[in-house]
């Protein structure tokens, strides 16, 4: 049937679910492209023969036209639904995605990705005043300046703004500012205890 | 997709939506009206060149609309699970349902097919909503009443769009609970950190 490769490029997006980021699957593009080349070259003969004064082959012009919006709508949908992931995945990774995640971007969408993280810098740069206001922190509505936290992992050395320097072993609980720490619990490194 | 947001990205009006694109992928059985040159191939069994008016094929909704909209190249009928008997069984008692086997895009393919039923289309129109109606109620006593376990054989029976309503209350329903015991504030894990940790660990042991 018409349309099967480029259903597969969506099929693919819709069984990774979240933070997962299927490869750049560039064979399918291919052949999905190829096959949109063949009915698009078929039908332009058809409409000259058409034109030339044989009108029984409209069915055949108007079928394939079709296929190829609808091969036309799978590829732009692979493509955005994957840019929209990933611009997802910088608000919950960090600036810099994890490696298996990048293993799995292509170049272009790689370039997407620094350039979208530059204009998010500059734009969090441009806010407050010229003080600048990060906007990934505080999601939800803070309570306190300090919070008590445990590690969940090993991460070593962490400096504080006065250049006090925390060690952060696993298992062990600290009071820290929550300015600081915020990310860390965001990336799964220490957990927020109450 | 992301499913902390709380509704998915709309169905039919964007271009973009997967769920919408795979809506209407779903057969529509259709007899083609006039004959169609040169795409014989998409009736194997011809085994000729072209497409002789009378056959009979299941096009993918997308095709069958395209075709049907203007020149009225095909004539559709209804697919077996929105067709008399299924009624029937739907206004018997819907709630008991399994609609994901009937079609995972139940609600979204029976909207696409409303401009092919003909005659049939203010039934089908009563149909999808009164279906919705019958069930709602139960999929939010689930949503809102049960254990993760008890729910999953619950959820299995549901078609995309009521899966969603069913997360979206289930959502809904912690995050109140976590207002009222005050600890809305607690930062937590970002859930996409979450995952991703979560299959490292599984690929690792």
């Amino acid at each position: 049937m018409l349309g099967e490769k480029a259903l597969e490029l969506i099929k693919e997006l819709d069984r990774s679910k979240d933070g997962q980021l299927p490869t750049f699957n560039e064979d399918s593009i291919r052949m999905v492209l190829e096959e949109m080349t063949t009915l698009f070259e078929q039908n332009q003969r058809d409409v000259n023969a058409t034109v030339a004064g044989d009108v029984r082959f409209f069915s055949g012009v108007h079928l394939r036209h079709a296929a190829l919006e609808r091969n036309k709508r799978c590829l732009l949908a692979y493509l955005y639904n994957r840019l929209e992931r990933i611009k997802a995945m910088r608000w919950e990774f960090g600036s810099i995605l994890p490696a298996e995640i990048r293993a799995n971007i292509c170049e272009p969408e790689v370039q997407w990705f620094s350039r979208y993280n530059k204009n998010l810098a500059a734009y969090m740069r441009s806010l407050g005043e010229g003080t600048g206001l990060d906007l990934t922190q505080d999601t939800k509505p803070p309570k306190n300046l300090y919070v008590e936290v445990r590690c969940l992992k090993d991460y070593g050395e962490f400096e504080i703004e006065e250049g006090d320097i925390v060690v952060l072993q696993k298992n062990t609980t600290h009071y820290l500012p929550m300015s600081h720490c915020q990310h860390l619990i965001r990336q799964g490194i220490l957990e927020h205890v109450e | 997709m992301n499913q902390h947001s709380l509704h998915y990205p709309s169905y039919f009006p964007s271009y973009f939506s997967i769920n919408d694109i795979l809506a209407t992928n779903e057969r529509v059985p259709c007899k083609f009206e006039k004959a169609a040159y040169g795409v014989g191939y998409l009736d194997p069994s011809s085994g000729s060149k072209d497409l002789e008016a009378g056959t009979k094929l299941e096009l993918p909704c997308w095709l069958a609309r395209a075709l049907y909209s203007r020149r009225r190249i095909v004539s559709c009928q209804l697919p077996k699970t929105f067709k008399e008997r299924y009624r029937e069984i739907l206004k018997a008692e819907a709630s008991l349902v399994d609609l994901h086997m009937f079609s995972p895009h139940f609600y979204e393919f029976g909207q696409h097919l409303l401009p092919l039923a003909g005659p049939e289309a203010p039934i089908l129109g009563t149909l999808l909503v009164e279906t919705l109606r019958e069930r709602l109620r139960s999929i939010m006593d689930t949503s809102l009443n049960s254990l993760e376990d008890e729910a999953s054989s619950h959820t299995t029976k549901l078609d995309e769009l009521e899966r969603s309503l069913f997360r979206t209350g289930r959502k809904t329903f912690h995050d109140h609970r976590l207002w009222l015991s005050r600890r809305a504030h607690i930062v937590t894990t970002s859930p996409m950190v979450e995952q991703h940790n979560k299959r490292k660990f599984s690929e690792i042991s």
